[in-house]
């Protein structure tokens, strides 16, 4: 059973992300389950694996037109698709990297993998996962937890 | 290694495999004493770099592909041992950093940062030279 302080860490995880680089705070929606093993995902995702202690998934997945809005706001003028996944990965290590200081060792946690523009190459290892929309601005994405 | 002139800037070099962090550290940087002379995606291409441009100063991402972080900051040290290394990653956890600044980094900033929070970390780098 996963514990809510742990998926208070991936949530933190992500807000912090975007309060540090936009200083505009993202807001957390009402988390569900999704016991059909399809969570869903948005053009662009990133993508942690973990192992040890819980295995399974953690992704990160948002809307081209969110990801835009988030680098005009660092001053980024390149908006094009590398640069957009570049992105989605920085929020995904920032994941990675609050998950690695809170678990310690207990958790082996992947280097992030990008996916976009093809939601089938994302498959998540469970039936339930735990979604957590991330509201920010007028666009919402999805924090996806899939740990056994 | 050359001395900067006096009262001249200070070399930075950026190796980050993620292009928006470089980009970014290049324009956020805002410390009339740094001149950026280059940038890097990965360990193995910022080793090359470092001993052609000879920087004094080095932001250092640890995840990289190729050479990692830690390797990297090694080798530069190994070449230079007065270079001054921030190493600047998502790594939150306090034995990655403990380990960074055994192997000869200079200060550790965690990502995600602040355009603030980059400027006080150089700062207090520079304090050191």
């Amino acid at each position: 059973m996963l514990k809510e302080s742990e998926i208070r860490t991936f949530i933190e995880g992500t807000t912090n992300y975007f309060e540090a680089t936009a200083q505009q705070c993202a807001s957390v929606g009402s988390p569900y389950l999704v016991t059909d093993g399809n969570p869903g995902a948005y053009e662009y995702t990133g993508v942690i694996g973990i192992s040890g202690a819980r295995k399974g998934v953690v992704y990160f997945t948002a809307p081209r037109g969110m990801l835009t809005v988030l680098l005009m706001r660092m001053q980024e003028t390149d908006t094009s698709d590398e640069n957009i996944r570049d992105l989605v990965g920085e929020v995904a290590n920032t994941i990675s990297g609050n998950a690695r200081r809170d678990f310690g060792k207990n958790f082996v946690i992947s280097v992030p993998v990008v996916i976009s523009h093809d939601e089938r190459q994302l498959t998540t290892p469970h039936a339930r996962s735990f979604v957590i929309p991330i509201n920010w601005r007028t666009h919402s994405a999805k924090l996806v937890v899939c740990l056994e | 290694m050359a001395k900067p002139a006096a009262n001249g800037p200070l070399k930075l070099m950026i190796v980050d495999d993620s292009n928006i962090i470089r980009r970014r550290i290049e324009r956020s940087q805002q410390i009339a004493r740094l001149e950026v002379v280059g940038s890097a995606s990965n360990g193995r291409a910022a080793v090359e770099m470092f001993r052609r441009t000879q920087p004094d100063v080095v932001t250092m991402d640890l995840t990289m592909p190729e050479m990692d972080g830690v390797e990297c900051v090694q080798e530069l040290v190994a070449i230079n041992s007065e270079v001054l290394i921030l190493v600047v990653s998502a790594l939150a956890d306090k034995a990655t950093a403990v380990d960074a600044i055994a192997k000869g980094a200079n200060g550790f900033l965690c990502k995600p940062f602040t355009d603030r929070q980059l400027n006080d970390a150089l700062e207090e780098l520079l304090s050191e030279a």
